[in-house]
């Protein structure tokens, strides 16, 4: 089944779908499995695994630590791959891969979609690749039946987003404010305007990141999009609170996808 | 301007360089400047009063200044260099800045932003926009903080406030992608005045434009003052803008020989330099697609440069394209010829250059002993180096320097 039918069945169950996401390597690979363990308890939607670079333009202060710490450890493509098998193999959901350009770029187009779809998996987001710069990527990507996930921002013209639709697959990421990942986001009526919008311009799937953090968050979005994608917040649980921290926040917002 | 003298293969792109690799939130923000670039560069009364502001404000044109008793040490080529040191500020940064700033007005924006590393380009950028009215913030890496602490003080006087960044190797690059967030968030209020010609589409071209009145007035002043064009042109190579506003205006004239000359550091051997031009690594970092120090997975690599300006992983896709074409010649020099080459211009001339500008000398001292009397060359001192008092006195050793340091220190 194709990443957007996917999730279109899976919403026809539930009011929303969580996507959550790691940064392989960060705070380190162990603690990345126990995270995903706890992602697969909570029987999340969908999962990203970031691969680390170190010039994370789009990301805020807590994932560019993340990034740099990562890197500073030893994190390598190998590990990022090893990780990204391995979570493919077990989960019971389908795993993307989050990038910057410079690491599909420095691997090859043709290398990089054959090593995701060798390593199960379904799709790649890379917050700095504009469509007009895709070249074969697109091509090749459908080739190797991978979703290249497209952007849709609050300063997108419509006209830039029925393009960007055009080439997008599996489910837009929309994005809930301007600025990087990290900080809160007003869910608000401008916010839902926004989402109104992008709704408009795609029949795909609606995913809405930056800022998410709460179970109430999630239950404010349920009917509103179809995945909400957390990220920062729950590796905040993390570094304040450890696994215990973590399984709780993550449990508590997978159950808001119902009550 | 530059406009004519590239072959864009694809808008934004020169050769395989350039482009705009941006989250999306930043595209409909580079199309708005993209078009305010280009409604200026058609309205003819845009460049006149950009030179304008500079003539009344930051001393252009600048001289250029003929170096007889260094010519002389050197017993080859006659060496000239174009005197972007004496700017306002006491570099090229200016220039730039002026005309962005100028830019940034036809906007409507109230704040400016930049990244800067020397701090040239900050405290350029500071004093614009105290004269024009901005708002204006500086991220500077914590590194650099340290080593140019003088225009730190000046940038805050100026009533910018710098925000040191503690991130990665926490130098020029560090700060190039702490404005692209900044930018993110603030794009509705706020012009990026990004300091060199690297960056998305349109910064290199932009940028690169700005600079251009550099070897305009070089051209017309040889032409005058010699009577025919340099046969050698020599500058540094950082991020590449004082080289492409020295480079652009002869690049339609074969016979004049252009040379960059890249931060050799320690030796390129040594691993410990900022010379991106021999590996020849492509790679898309801070939104643009150059050749970057990069290790085999594409992370960039820490860089090292006695020059803050030039301490830069990237460099200009201009640059890297004219590389490619050999239109350019790159060379690198260390350190240690940088400083040399300081002490003697400083000895001979009178003049003291900045570190950055240091590099171009240290290129055209290599090469012109083994050049005719009758070949000219032409270097771009593109800035002072009175900023560089600290490195300077602590590569010289100087201990009177030192004592004197210890005393101001004890009395606060
Ligand atoms: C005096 C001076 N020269 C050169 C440079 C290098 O920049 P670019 O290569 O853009 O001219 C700097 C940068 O700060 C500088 O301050």
């Amino acid at each position: 089944m194709n990443l957007a039918d996917y999730i279109r069945e899976r919403r026809a169950r539930r009011g929303i779908l969580l996507m959550t996401h790691a940064v392989v390597g960060y705070p380190s690979l162990e603690a990345n499995r126990r995270m995903l363990d706890a992602m697969i308890s909570a029987d999340v939607d969908l999962v990203e695994l970031q691969l680390p670079f170190s010039e994370p333009v789009a990301d805020g202060p807590l994932f560019v630590k993340a990034n740099l710490d990562a890197l500073a450890g030893g994190a390598s493509h190998g590990q990022y791959w090893n990780l990204f098998s391995e979570t493919a193999a077990r989960a019971p959901f389908p795993v993307l891969a989050m990038c910057y350009y410079n690491s599909a770029f420095r691997m090859g187009h043709a290398a990089f979609c054959e090593r995701l779809r060798g390593s199960g998996g379904r799709g790649f987001i890379i917050p700095d690749l504009p469509r007009e710069e895709y070249g074969d990527l697109e091509a090749l990507s459908a080739e190797n039946g991978l979703a290249a996930i497209q952007f849709f921002t609050p300063t997108s013209t419509d006209e830039r987003m029925m393009r960007l639709a055009q080439g997008a697959r599996g489910f837009v990421y929309c994005v809930a404010r301007r600025g990087v990942t990290g900080s809160a986001t007003e869910l608000d009526r401008g916010l839902y305007d926004l989402l109104a919008r992008y709704r408009r311009m795609t029949d795909l799937p609606l995913a809405l990141g930056f800022g998410i953090a709460s179970a109430d968050d999630i239950r404010r979005l349920r009917g509103v999009v179809d995945i909400a994608i957390v990220g920062s917040a729950l590796l905040r649980s993390w570094e304040r609170g450890g696994e215990d921290a973590y399984r709780a926040h993550l449990t508590e917002m997978a159950q808001a996808r119902y009550s | 301007m530059t406009q004519e003298l590239f072959d864009f293969t694809k808008p934004g792109y020169y050769g395989q360089y350039g482009g705009a690799f941006v989250p999306e939130i930043l595209r409909a923000t580079l199309d708005e400047l993209i078009a305010a670039f280009d409604a200026a560069r058609a309205d003819d009364q845009f460049w006149g009063a950009y030179v304008r502001e500079l003539q009344t404000y930051s001393c252009r044109p600048t001289p250029v200044t003929p170096l007889p008793n260094l010519t002389k040490k050197l017993g080859g080529a006659t060496i000239c260099c174009k005197r972007e040191d004496l700017n306002h500020t006491g570099a090229h940064k200016v220039n730039n800045v002026i005309g962005q700033g100028l830019l940034a007005k036809r906007m409507n924006k109230t704040r400016v932003i930049a990244e800067t590393g020397a701090g040239q380009h900050g405290v350029a950028t500071a004093t614009m926009a105290a004269r024009f009215g901005f708002e204006c913030t500086i991220y500077m890496g914590a590194v650099d903080v340290r080593r140019q602490r003088p225009n730190v003080f000046w940038m805050e006087q100026l009533g910018a406030t710098v925000v040191p960044i503690e991130d990665g190797s926490a130098t020029l690059k560090d700060a190039i992608n702490a404005c692209l967030r900044d930018w993110s968030e603030s794009m509705d209020s706020t012009h990026y005045v990004l300091g060199t010609a690297c960056g998305p589409h349109p910064f290199p071209h932009m940028v690169s434009y700005f600079q251009s009145i550099i070897g305009q007035e070089a051209r017309g002043q040889m032409l005058t003052q010699s009577g025919r064009l340099p046969d050698r042109v020599y500058a540094c190579v950082g991020g590449g803008s004082n080289a492409l506003g020295m480079f652009v205006p002869f690049i339609k004239n074969p016979e004049v020989e252009l040379v960059g000359v890249e931060a050799g550091g320690h030796g390129i051997e040594s691993g410990r330099h900022a010379a991106r031009i021999p590996a020849h690594d492509i790679g898309v970092a801070q939104g643009y697609k150059t050749l970057f120090l990069q290790d085999d997975e594409g992370q960039m690599r820490e860089t090292h440069s006695v020059a803050a300006g030039l301490d830069y992983i990237g460099v200009s896709p201009i640059l890297a394209h004219l590389a490619d074409t050999g239109r350019v010649r790159f060379t690198a020099a260390r350190d240690d010829e940088a400083i040399a080459a300081a002490k003697l211009l400083i000895a001979t001339e009178g003049i003291i250059p900045a570190l950055e500008s240091s590099h171009a000398f240290a290129g055209a001292i290599r090469e012109a002993p083994s050049m005719r009397p009758d070949e000219i060359v032409l270097i771009n001192l593109s800035g002072r180096g009175d900023k560089d008092i600290f490195t300077i006195a602590d590569a010289i050793g100087d201990e009177r320097w030192f004592s004197y340091l210890r005393e101001m220190g004890a009395r606060r």
